[in-house]
C-alpha cells in the first residue's frame, strides 16, 4: 500500500479538515497541495458565521479573524436597506476571517494530528488497478513521482479534477456555476459593524457582497450566474460598474484581486468511489444561496476523516466502506442544500420590483433568523403573491 | 496537424490562476498547473470558459499576451 494510508489532494479547509480527523484517529495521512503556501492567494470573501465552529473543535487565534461583525445589511435595487443583527441573524454573520491565517491554522491542526504535507505538489492523475483508485500521479518540485495508498481525497477545490479522473460526476450545468470577482478595497467609507448584500440586477443570479475587513477596508466582490454572461470579462465590468454607482467606494482602491467560481447546485448523486472521497468545493458541498463553502468542507471533512481512519483499521477502502462518509455528510447538509438550491432557482428569475418589496416588507414585518426560510416566511405573511413561486417550499 | 485545445489561450497579462475556468470545463480538458493554464485534446470548442472567466483572460490563439 506504500508509506500512507491516505492521499489527499489540496490543502483548503476541506483537505486539511480530513487529514486532521483521519490523523488524529490513527491513519497514516499525507496532504499534497500545489500551492507555494497555504491559504494564499485568497480565493474567499471570507465572510462565516461562529455558530458551526465548535462542533468541529476550531479554536480561531486572533491573526485568523479580521473582523467581527453585529449583523447583516441586505440592500434592495432601490437602495432601501434592511437590518438583521446577529442573534437575530441566528448567528450567520459573525466573523470576516482573514485566511491566509485560518487556512494555516486548519493545516497546523492536521499537522499537529500526524498529517505530512508537502507543498508545491500537484496531482497529475490518478493510478488505478481495475476500477479500484490505488494512489497518485504527482509532481513534486519538479519530479514526477507515483504515490500509492489506499484511498485519495479530492479536496482539490472548484476545480474538482480527482472526482472526475476517478469518473466520478461532479460537471455542472451552466445555471449552476456563479463566477465572481473580488477586490479587497481600501479608502472606503462602509458601515463596518455590517456584512453587506446587494440585491437584484446589480449582480444578475447572484449578489454582491461587502464584507469587513477594518474600519475603511472591505472584501467588495459579486458573483453572476454563468447563464446570465455571455462576453469576456462581463463580471469585471459588473464590479467595476458597482463600485462606480457607490460614492463611499469610489475612492477606494484595491489591495488585492480575487477571481473564482462557486457551485451553486443541488447535491450530487456520488462522492465515494473503490480507493477515492470527495470533499468540499469538490464534492460540490457550497451553499447555493449564499455561495460559503467553509462551514460545509470542515464538517464534511470530520466526517471524511473519522470514515477514513475507520477505513484504514479494517484495511478496506471499497465503496461500500466509504458509504459512511457518503451517508454521514447528507444527513449533516444535504436537505439544507437542496432546500437553497429549490431556492436559489427561485431567486435568480425574481426581478428588481419584487426585491424592492420584498424588503419593504422584511421592515415591515421583521424576520426572526437569517434563513432563506424564515425570510420567506415572513415576507408570506404579509405578502403571499410575492413568494407564491416559493409555495413548495413553505 | 493543429490540436483543438491549442485553439484556445490564457492571457498571462489577465490570468489570476483562479481555476474557475477549469472547474467549469465541461469535458475536463484544462489544467491549471499553478499559474500556468494548459489546455488538452478534448475541448469541443464548446467556448464555456471564456464566459466563465471573470477578467476575460481566455481568447483564441494568438490573441493572447505571450499566448
Ligand atoms: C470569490 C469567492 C468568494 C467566496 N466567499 C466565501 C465566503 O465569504 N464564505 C464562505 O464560507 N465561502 C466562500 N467561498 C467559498 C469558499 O472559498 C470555499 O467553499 C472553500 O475554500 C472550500 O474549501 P476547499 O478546501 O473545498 O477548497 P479550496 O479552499 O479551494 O482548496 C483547494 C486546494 O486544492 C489545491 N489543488 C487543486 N488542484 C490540485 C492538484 N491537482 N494538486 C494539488 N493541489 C491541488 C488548490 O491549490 C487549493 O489550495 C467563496 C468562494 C469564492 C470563489
Ligand atoms: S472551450 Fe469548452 S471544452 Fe474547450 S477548454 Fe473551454 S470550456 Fe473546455
Ligand atoms: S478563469 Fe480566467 S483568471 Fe481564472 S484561471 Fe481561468 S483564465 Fe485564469
Amino acid at each position: 500500500m506504500g508509506d500512507y494510508d491516505i492521499v489527499v489532494v489540496g490543502a483548503g479547509p476541506a483537505g486539511t479538515s480530513t487529514a486532521r480527523w483521519a490523523a488524529q484517529n490513527g491513519a497514516r495521512v499525507l496532504i499534497i497541495e500545489k500551492r507555494q503556501e497555504i491559504g494564499s492567494p485568497v480565493r474567499c470573501g471570507e465572510g462565516i458565521s461562529r455558530s458551526w465552529l465548535d462542533s468541529v473543535d476550531i479554536r480561531l487565534d486572533s491573526k485568523s479573524v479580521a473582523c467581527e461583525v453585529k449583523g447583516a445589511k441586505l440592500v434592495a435595487p432601490n437602495g432601501t436597506p434592511f437590518y438583521l443583527s446577529e442573534k437575530m441573524a441566528g448567528n450567520e454573520v459573525g466573523i470576516v476571517l482573514d485566511r491566509v491565517f485560518f487556512d494555516k491554522l486548519l493545516a497546523r491542526y492536521a499537522i499537529r494530528a500526524g498529517a505530512d504535507l508537502r507543498l508545491k505538489t500537484s496531482a497529475l492523475g490518478l493510478i488505478r488497478e481495475g476500477d479500484r483508485v490505488v494512489g497518485v500521479k504527482a509532481r513534486s518540485f519538479g519530479e514526477t513521482e507515483e504515490i500509492r495508498c489506499g484511498c485519495v481525497v479530492g479536496a482539490d477545490g472548484f476545480e474538482s479534477q480527482v472526482g472526475r479522473w476517478a469518473g466520478i460526476e461532479t460537471s455542472l450545468a451552466a445555471k449552476d456555476i456563479t463566477t465572481c470577482l473580488q477586490y479587497r478595497l481600501t479608502n472606503i467609507e462602509q458601515e463596518h459593524e455590517y456584512c453587506q448584500f446587494y440585491l437584484g440586477s446589480v449582480a444578475p443570479g447572484g449578489y454582491v457582497w461587502m464584507f469587513p475587513k477594518d474600519e475603511e477596508t472591505a472584501n467588495v466582490g459579486l458573483g453572476v450566474q454563468l447563464s446570465r454572461l455571455n462576453d469576456p470579462g462581463e463580471v469585471k465590468a459588473y464590479l467595476d460598474r458597482f463600485i462606480e454607482s457607490q460614492p463611499g467606494l469610489r475612492k477606494g482602491r484595491p489591495l488585492d484581486i480575487v477571481s473564482g467560481a462557486v457551485s451553486v447546485c443541488a447535491p450530487i448523486d456520488r462522492t465515494v468511489g473503490d480507493g477515492v472521497l470527495l470533499v468540499g468545493d469538490s464534492a460540490r458541498q457550497i451553499d447555493p444561496i449564499t455561495g460559503g463553502g467553509i462551514s460545509n468542507s470542515c464538517k464534511a471533512g470530520k466526517v471524511a476523516g473519522e470514515t477514513l481512519a475507520n477505513a484504514t483499521r479494517e484495511g478496506d477502502f471499497s465503496t461500500k466502506s466509504l458509504e459512511r462518509y457518503e451517508n454521514g455528510w447528507r444527513d449533516l447538509l444535504e436537505d439544507h442544500l437542496y432546500r437553497n438550491w429549490m431556492a436559489k432557482e427561485k431567486l435568480v428569475t425574481l426581478s428588481d420590483e419584487t426585491f424592492d418589496k420584498v424588503i419593504e416588507t422584511l421592515n415591515e414585518v421583521g424576520v426572526e433568523k437569517m434563513s432563506t426560510l424564515a425570510i420567506l416566511k415572513a415576507v408570506e405573511s404579509r405578502h403571499p403573491d410575492l413568494v407564491k413561486e416559493f409555495q413548495e417550499l413553505l | 496537424m493543429e490540436q483543438k485545445g491549442e485553439r484556445l489561450c490564457a492571457d498571462v497579462g489577465k490570468c489570476l490562476h483562479c481555476g474557475a475556468c477549469v472547474g467549469s470545463c465541461p469535458s475536463n480538458s484544462m489544467y491549471l498547473n499553478e499559474v500556468v493554464l494548459e489546455f488538452g485534446e478534448e475541448c469541443t470548442l464548446c467556448k464555456r470558459c471564456t464566459k466563465v472567466c471573470p477578467v476575460g483572460a481566455i481568447m483564441p490563439k494568438g490573441a493572447c499576451d505571450d499566448g
